[in-house]
């Protein structure tokens, strides 16, 4: 039972970094209807930064928001390759963010090598009903949930947040009262860029980093922004937590090697449901 | 406040506007009629900004603010927040003064926009534009989908904040008789080129423009 529950408690905080990634997939899209597929290399950044910043002295906190800084830059930059140039189509714009992508490779390689890097988190761990978990995971756990708050406070409380919202409802009439979409998607791409950077310097210090690291991250982001139709943040943080339990409890009960073909499968089980909803939807409407 | 001269407004090889030069004074409130795939919304669209001109030039004299055609609200928001964002540029952020001129928007504040009935919408879309505190409002397809009873309040509305305020306003309209009832000149627009344009009350006895009362074709 105590098993069962470390690993539940495990995946739950795996699900959170696996959230924060596909949240910032959910931002990107809502506003822009762009699939970002350069979002784990936002992670993927921040992991490095945070290890490079660390070991040349920087403090803890520092380094890592200064890492999440330089992720939401990136994310800035991906943004004006994807959608600078005005009357650009989501379609190209996803073919430009996998070029980003493989560019970053080799940028991620000139400047940190190719073998994987980690960062000292939170040491230690705690009993919760017998189960041990390690205190990093309860940080991971503890900082989404704060993020998917404040997300929330932003997008329904601000006039900034309200005015994405009102990109992502109607990009037109966003036009007729002033607001640039296009600069709304480079706010969006840019808040993208922070959520994957949180992810980063969450996930690096319980598994070493390495340039391509971005695959394993972004199957499982997309995975859960999948469940949530790519628009919804809160069904996304479920998608995302159960995917994380469920690659947690295969690893935990002996099939570790077949992390990836949970979330592979468990996206594909979601997208075959949502398409036959659209078709049953679309045919209902004739 | 509005000076159209010579303006040509194409989509790729296709021309939705062509050489069309009109004005509309300060204070002025002028109809704008057409049938489907005129032009008007293009018009509309070029005169607030959003398409660019092939050819020709565009003048504004103060802000503008557009009612477009379909009220085009943000459904997900509540209609306290359309109209706050309807500030977009002007800064306002308070809708207390449009509450005072639409009092039903203060009854319907929480409430989302896209479960609103027509009438409701296109009290927002009114309110919206207003926030942007406009000297020149263009108004697309008031009528639209909407019940006549409906549309003589929104309507009078209008005519109020002409009459008593100077706002500029140009009418696009389909329902001529409206458009007659409220303004004193009117220009016709078909396939994209002016064919008419005049005081109301003489395009109303031209038999050209009666052929567009009726909706057919002006020869």
């Amino acid at each position: 039972m105590s098993a069962f529950l470390t690993y539940l408690l495990n995946g739950l905080a795996v699900g959170c970094a696996i959230a924060l990634i596909a949240s910032g997939l959910v931002v990107i899209h809502r506003v822009t209807g762009v699939v970002n597929f350069a979002q784990g290399t936002f992670a993927v950044v921040a992991g490095l930064c945070t290890s490079s910043l660390l070991g040349l002295g920087l403090p803890h906190g520092a380094s890592e928001v200064t890492a999440v800084l330089v992720a939401a830059v990136a994310g800035l930059l991906t943004g004006l390759a994807a959608i600078g140039k005005p009357g650009v189509t989501p379609l190209s714009s996803l073919i430009v963010t996998l070029g980003v992508g493989v560019l970053a490779y080799a940028v991620e390689i000139v400047l940190w090598g190719d073998q994987p890097r980690s960062a000292p988190g939170l040491a230690g761990s705690v009993t919760v009903a017998g189960a041990r978990i390690q205190t990093q995971h309860l940080l991971v756990i503890a900082v989404t949930a704060l993020t998917f708050v404040a997300l929330a406070l932003f997008f329904g409380r601000t006039y900034l947040g309200k005015a994405l919202t009102a990109c992502a409802s109607n990009p037109y009439a966003a036009r007729v009262v002033g607001i640039d979409p296009r600069r709304m998607g480079l706010l969006a791409f840019a808040l993208g860029g922070l959520l994957g950077g949180i992810a980063g310097v969450l996930v690096t210090p319980l598994r070493p980093i390495s340039f391509d690291t971005d695959v394993t991250l972004i199957v499982n982001g997309f995975a859960a922004a999948v469940f949530g139709a790519l628009t919804r943040p809160v069904i996304t943080l479920l998608g995302a937590l159960l995917l994380g339990v469920a690659e947690t409890m295969a690893a935990g009960y002996g099939y570790g090697s077949h992390q990836l073909e949970v979330a592979l499968g468990l996206m594909l089980v979601v997208m075959i449901v949502q398409a036959g909803r659209r078709t049953a939807i679309s045919q209902e409407s004739t | 406040m509005i000076d159209v001269n010579d303006l040509v407004v194409s989509y790729g090889t296709a021309t939705a506007l062509e050489h069309v030069t009109l004005n509309v004074g300060k204070g002025e409130m002028v109809a704008l009629l057409g049938p489907n795939g005129a032009g008007k919304s293009t018009l509309a669209n070029t005169l607030a900004g959003l398409l660019k001109p092939s050819s020709g030039t565009v003048e504004i004299g103060g802000r503008l603010a557009l009612i477009p055609e379909g009220r085009q609200l943000f459904p997900d928001l509540s209609v306290a927040d359309n109209l706050a964002l309807g500030g977009w540029r002007s800064g306002e952020r308070d809708p207390s003064f449009v509450y005072d001129l639409l009092p039903r928007l203060a009854e319907l504040a929480r409430r989302r926009a896209g479960v609103l009935s027509g009438g409701e919408q296109q009290m927002v879309a009114f309110g919206r534009a207003m926030m942007s505190r406009p000297s020149v409002l263009v108004v697309d397809e008031l009528s639209l989908g909407l019940a006549p009873n409906v549309t003589a309040d929104l309507a009078a509305h209008l005519v109020e904040l002409n009459q008593s305020r100077g706002l500029t306003v140009l009418l696009i309209e389909q329902n001529a008789r409206l458009a007659f009832d409220l303004c004193s000149r009117a220009y016709v627009v078909e396939s994209g080129r002016l064919v008419a344009e005049g005081e109301c009350a003489e395009l109303a006895d031209d038999p050209r423009v009666a052929g567009a009362y009726l909706g057919g074709a002006i020869t």
